[in-house]
């Protein structure tokens, strides 16, 4: 019998045919937790026994989501990450270095054919790389961190084939967030969502990576890309290893298909307070705006950061508009420096703070105020995402969150590109 | 396990954001202070309101976003004897499963604010009081019985050392 991505995958790590609703324990290629989740796994791996960690190689420690630390509640908590994985021998990524979801696939350990699990939501992202890789919380890292295993039952897969060709000025942020409003936040609770067709093959792997970074605001447990030429070439820039794409079978049974054609898609936006509130921007176009962000595991690539100086360069920032950028990793911040796009960016009016995932979660540097509206190329808009829960935040591209931070209101970008 | 108490009521997609705010949730692992927070972009008094035994009863989707453990933990820490939805995010559904807070999917649409039930967990029975129906309940898998059973994924590594469900 045929099988997806998913199911190959959940297949090799754990010894036998692996079939959609099975209950599996699958060896893991990769663990990782941050700073928001590491600390409770900490607790949860002297309570379950644990002495050493599975492998020191296959194990990272972010500190990311409050970085550096605005509080001492906070540092002492670094503190314990800091230690911990001293002791046991593993690595840290410290602040500054970036976002998780940027420094995993960075690091080079996840490739096709991976399994990954992260102490974050949103570990799907390494789904753009072929990897199966999935969030969960401290206890299961606990778990994982002990035995370098982990339960699964494997999910049943939803296709979505996106024919046709974004036009200039949509981007990939706006088919995840068609996808999202059409299928709602639990439209592909615990399944795995696949994405393929001609406008997926078109991306680039930067674009592929917003794409499966948001699977789970569908509720999916993954989101799977193929391997075709530009991941091998992308991973090539940061590993030698050699890995085995994992393509599903012909007659793979889907619970569900969807095809769409992307030809006429409009740039969208998440509206609030929920991600699958999602509407053509035109239909908001105009609303004013106070904060603009940058960044996130969404949004925070090189390309993302081209965009946006691409529509930013040479002009400056609206008066009544603070523009904050994240890029998402150290390595992002120095071609970014390297390519003169932080000199453009910074020039326009920017707000350029440490890499990480501050704004995006409301732990600091950039908590709006009351009554106030924020355009942001981040994955969630809920009512106090970012701290206040008497602020109101859209989702959109970078060029879209660009735009907007020039005219002051939510804007076409396309009124900014050629 | 029975639980008996009143029903708080939300709707549908109860995101983990509202259940314990990531501006509090990254500074301390003091699971009583976090509970004094618990869906409070939702119901400001929530902590106030609750008594031991209550529930938590909410529509579809419940304990979607982020992966924070914190969430089950403050609602437990809260008094919450167990959160009864239609369905639930996954992520959180393990969450709940590993930290011993009972979840339970049934039709919560049978439930209305302020409701005496009674919930019997082995039986897998709902009483609702006030209304006098009985809710039935989707039962769990047979994997999380098993965890559930043995005090949580922490008591299930302790008694076996690592992942055991032959």
């Amino acid at each position: 019998m045929g099988q997806t991505i998913i199911e190959k995958i959940l297949s090799s790590h754990s010894g036998g045919p692996a079939y959609a609703n099975d209950i599996v324990v699958a060896r893991v290629d990769f663990v990782m937790g941050q700073d928001g989740t590491a600390p409770l796994a900490v607790r949860a791996f002297h309570e379950m026994g644990g002495t050493e960690v599975f492998d020191r190689e296959r194990v990272a420690f972010v500190i990311d989501h409050s970085a550096p630390s605005p509080n001492e509640g906070v540092s002492a908590l670094h503190k314990l990450m800091r230690e911990f994985s001293r002791e046991k021998g593993f690595r840290l990524f410290d602040i500054g270095d970036g976002v998780c979801h940027q420094l995993i696939p960075e690091s080079g350990e996840v490739g096709p054919g991976c399994l990954v699990i992260g102490a974050d939501s949103h570990t799907c992202t390494y789904g753009a790389l072929n990897a199966f890789s999935t969030g969960v919380g401290s206890t299961d890292l606990a778990g994982g961190l002990i035995s370098g295993r982990m339960w699964f039952k494997v999910p049943e897969t939803v296709k979505f084939v996106c024919n046709g060709k974004l036009q200039p000025g949509v981007y990939s942020k706006d088919l995840i967030l068609y996808l999202i409003g059409e299928v709602t936040a639990d439209g592909a609770t615990y399944m795995a969502a696949e994405y393929v067709g001609e406008a997926v093959s078109a991306m680039s792997q930067e674009a592929r990576f917003t794409i499966a970074n948001m699977a789970v605001e569908m509720g999916a447990k993954a989101g799977l890309m193929e391997a075709d030429d530009k991941t091998f070439a992308w991973l090539r820039r940061f590993t030698g290893r050699n890995f085995a794409p994992v393509a599903a079978d012909p007659d793979a049974v889907y619970a569900r298909v969807l095809e769409y054609d992307v030809s006429g898609l409009e740039p969208q936006v998440a509206k609030p307070h929920r991600v699958d509130n999602v509407a053509p921007l035109s239909e908001v176009a105009g609303k004013p705006v106070q904060q603009a962000v940058i960044g996130t595991c969404t949004n925070g690539r090189l390309e993302d950061l081209r965009i946006a100086a691409g529509i930013l360069g040479g002009r400056k920032v609206h008066r009544d508009v603070r523009l904050i950028v994240a890029p998402a990793s150290r390595r992002v911040f120095l071609d970014a420096m390297a390519e003169g796009i932080i000199q453009s960016l910074v020039e326009a009016g920017a707000a350029v703070v440490t890499p990480g995932c501050g704004p995006c979660v409301g732990t600091h540097n950039g908590v709006p105020s009351d009554g106030e509206t924020v355009i942001s190329t981040a994955n969630r808009n809920f009512k106090g995402r970012m701290g206040n829960s008497n602020a109101e935040i859209y989702l959109a591209s970078p060029a879209a969150v660009a735009a907007s931070a020039l005219t002051g209101k939510i804007t076409d970008p396309r009124e900014f590109i050629q | 396990m029975r639980f008996s108490g009143k029903a708080h009521k939300f709707g549908n997609d109860v995101n983990t954001d509202y259940i314990i705010s990531g501006k509090y949730k990254f500074k301390t692992l003091d699971m009583k202070e976090l509970a004094k927070h618990v869906m409070e972009d939702l119901d400001p008094r929530f902590y106030e309101k609750v008594s031991p035994g209550d529930f938590i009863v909410a529509g579809s989707n419940f304990g979607c976003g982020s992966s924070r453990e914190q969430a089950p933990l403050a609602i437990k820490c809260a008094g919450v004897g167990a959160v009864l939805a239609k369905s639930f995010a996954r992520i959180f559904y393990r969450n709940a499963i590993n930290t011993g807070l009972p979840v339970v999917e049934c039709d919560t649409g049978l439930i209305d604010p302020g409701d005496e039930l009674e919930v019997d967990l082995a039986a897998g029975i709902i009483a609702n009081k006030t209304k006098n129906v009985e809710i039935p309940v989707k039962p769990l898998p047979p994997v999380m019985i098993k965890i559930l059973n043995d005090g949580g994924l922490a008591g299930h590594f302790r008694k076996y050392g690592g992942f055991n469900f032959n």
